[in-house]
């Protein structure tokens, strides 16, 4: 299990990380979201020490990483795929690390095997395409049969192959009452494979919910509205939690935070005709997006701006 | 890679699954450990084994073509003539200048020393070797003690063989044995010198991350302050200062008879050391306070 208390982390002006706590439990894979810089890799580092929070703690299973006697034994990380000196074989990549704590030299053969790099394990890893540094990676993770498996974006650079691979990869480890914690800037590729989701916005929490709770929230509609007077309507709709955008023609609008009803009961107050109205789902995607821009957008809705948006647009 | 998916079924026998507490401890980190680890790291890079050819080509063929221009030329041999203030390359004695090349080779050992570990940050291999050994320092005392004996392997052998063949050219002029006095000392001497040059590469490259800048400091510290210094300062403050460079506490005791103002040989092996323990120290304390 992985706690993260209040940690904060600013490099220089910039806070990357702003009290931020979640916990991430065993037996299940966690999906780690956020747009990009939204903090996900400096939280990834922080949990194996890598980088030192300015507050707050991070332990796994307790204790900070760092006070684990056999630490690859508790976490195995992928954070980048390029974490490999490109004139050293897969073999010894994994070699060096495998000696620091002891792993005899078959598990190498043997995690070479599970990744499919086997007949390249001694070829010189800067020849490496992006994909076999990324098998590598995970290979690396896996070396020393870890509790805790952290993978940042796991699927990058994989074909579809790898990717349904990594996939049940995943999901058979969290099944052994492993704890998987992967990151993403994509839910749809998360959802596949994902039991519980954190997602993060400018280092801090957004949201800390189950899928199947995300894709119940994400049903919540968005109506489809046409007006010969949008841009009137678009005023007389905007107010607190309430997003107006124009649609793919003219005169059409896409408001969320109103019902169908309430839009029509609105425009007809207003006096603005409408030429149709119809309620339409979010795909997940749309909900995560969302949710991570009403986290990034801090100013209240301030109905000109907005439709100076909408309007320019 | 077809191969692949078939794998997942093997996982679980490949994972032995979640292990009991006491399994651990066999799995511990330790420093000897992790010294393998670097070793296997030092050794698995074929550019380490270049680098090393290099400086035993450099040491022996720079003796080898020293001596030779000496031997024809048997005047200007002096025995009994000094080194200068690290500038081996001026040397006229003839342990010296059988050891002419160590002046260059001093270089190409102290870049082996900066690439052991500026090599890993440029590749981002530091990441992935600090969450191995999270503690972090066994990183460094271990590639410090592979650096430091790979280097005096190497430096001893080049030096032991650059005398022996510069001797044997020199075999018709002025030429000395390593019963000498002094001899021995000089010729051991040279080859300590270059592995404590080695292992103060890896220092700066260890407090400045990055090969160009550590490479840089490296040559201003060894072949530029030396006689930079001299030249710019007032005459006190040179005299105070520059017998404790690195390069001439260095030929304190890597030449048989050393110049004039340079410090004993003892004085300047000591120097040597506490050069290596202050930049080794503060590399080891950023290694411990920066983010990796």
């Amino acid at each position: 299990m992985i706690l993260v208390e209040h940690v904060t982390k600013t490099y220089g002006k910039k806070t990357a990380v702003n009290d931020l706590s979640f916990a991430v439990n065993p037996g299940v894979v966690t999906g780690f979201l956020g747009p990009n810089g939204a903090g996900k890799s400096t939280t990834m580092r922080m949990i194996v020490g890598l980088d030192h929070p300015d507050n707050g703690s991070v332990t796994i299973d307790g204790k900070p990483y760092r006070d684990h006697v056999a630490p690859l034994h508790e976490v195995g990380a992928l954070l980048e795929a390029r974490a490999i000196h490109p004139g050293r074989s897969a073999y010894n990549h994994l070699l060096a690390l495998a000696t620091t704590t002891g792993i005899p030299r078959r598990r190498i053969t043997e995690v070479l095997d599970l990744v499919g790099l086997t007949t390249v394990g001694r070829k010189r890893a800067g020849a490496f395409s992006l994909g076999m540094g990324q098998r590598l990676g995970i290979a690396a993770a896996l070396l020393a049969d870890p509790d805790v498996l952290i993978l940042d974006e796991p699927v990058n650079g994989l074909d579809p192959e790898g990717i349904v691979w990594i996939r049940r990869l995943l999901k058979s480890l969290a099944d052994e009452g492993r704890t998987v914690f992967i990151s993403s800037h994509l839910i749809s590729e998360i959802a596949l494979v994902a039991d519980h989701l954190i997602v993060i916005g400018r280092g801090e929490l957004i949201a800390d919910t189950s899928v199947s709770e995300m894709q119940r929230a994400a049903s919540g509609v968005v109506v489809q509205v046409r007006s010969p007077r949008a841009t009137e309507l678009a005023r007389v709709l905007l107010d607190d939690g309430v997003t107006v955008e124009t649609g793919d023609e003219p005169g059409e609008l896409r408001v969320s935070g109103l019902d169908a009803a309430t839009i029509g009961d609105r425009a007809l107050a207003a006096g603005l005709a409408i030429h149709a109205l119809i309620p339409t789902k979010v795909s997940l995607e749309e909900a995560f997006m969302q949710l991570t821009h009403d986290a990034v957008e801090y100013e209240p809705t301030v109905p000109g701006q907005t439709l100076q948006e909408v309007t320019s647009r | 890679m077809s191969t692949i998916v078939a794998n997942v079924e093997t996982i679980a026998a490949a994972s032995t699954g979640l292990r009991k507490k006491s399994e651990i401890r066999h799995l511990k980190v330790t420093l000897p450990r992790v010294v393998r680890s670097e070793w296997f790291k030092f050794t698995s890079l074929r550019s380490s084994w270049i680098t090393i050819a290099v400086a035993l080509v450099i040491i022996i063929g720079i003796g080898a073509l020293a001596t030779g221009v000496a031997a024809g030329d048997v005047t200007s041999a002096r025995p009994g003539g000094g080194a200068g203030g690290g500038g081996r390359g001026f040397a006229s004695d003839p342990t010296s200048l059988s050891l002419a090349g160590a002046g260059l080779a001093q270089i190409i050992l102290g870049i082996l020393g900066v690439l052991a570990i500026s090599g890993e940050y440029s590749s981002g291999m530091i990441r992935a070797s600090l969450a191995a050994v999270p503690r972090r320092l066994p990183v460094l005392w271990g590639k410090a003690l592979v650096i430091g004996v790979a280097s005096l392997v190497v430096a001893e052998l080049g030096s032991l063989t650059a005398f022996l063949l510069g001797q044997t050219i020199l075999s018709n002029s002025a030429h000395v044995s390593l019963s000498g006095t002094g001899v021995l000392r000089a010729v051991l001497g040279t080859g300590a010198y270059m592995a404590a040059i080695a292992v103060l590469g890896l220092a700066i490259g260890a407090l400045l991350r990055h090969a160009a800048g550590a490479i840089g400091t490296l040559f201003v510290l060894l072949l530029l302050a030396p006689g930079l210094l001299p030249a710019v300062l007032p005459t006190s403050w040179s005299d105070a200062i520059v017998p404790y460079l690195p390069s001439n506490a260095g030929a304190a005791f890597t030449s048989v008879t050393p110049a004039a103002g340079s410090l004993s040989a003892g004085a300047g092996a000591a120097v040597l050391v506490v050069w290596i323990v202050v930049l080794l120290g503060g590399a080891a304390i950023l290694l411990r306070r920066r983010d990796a």
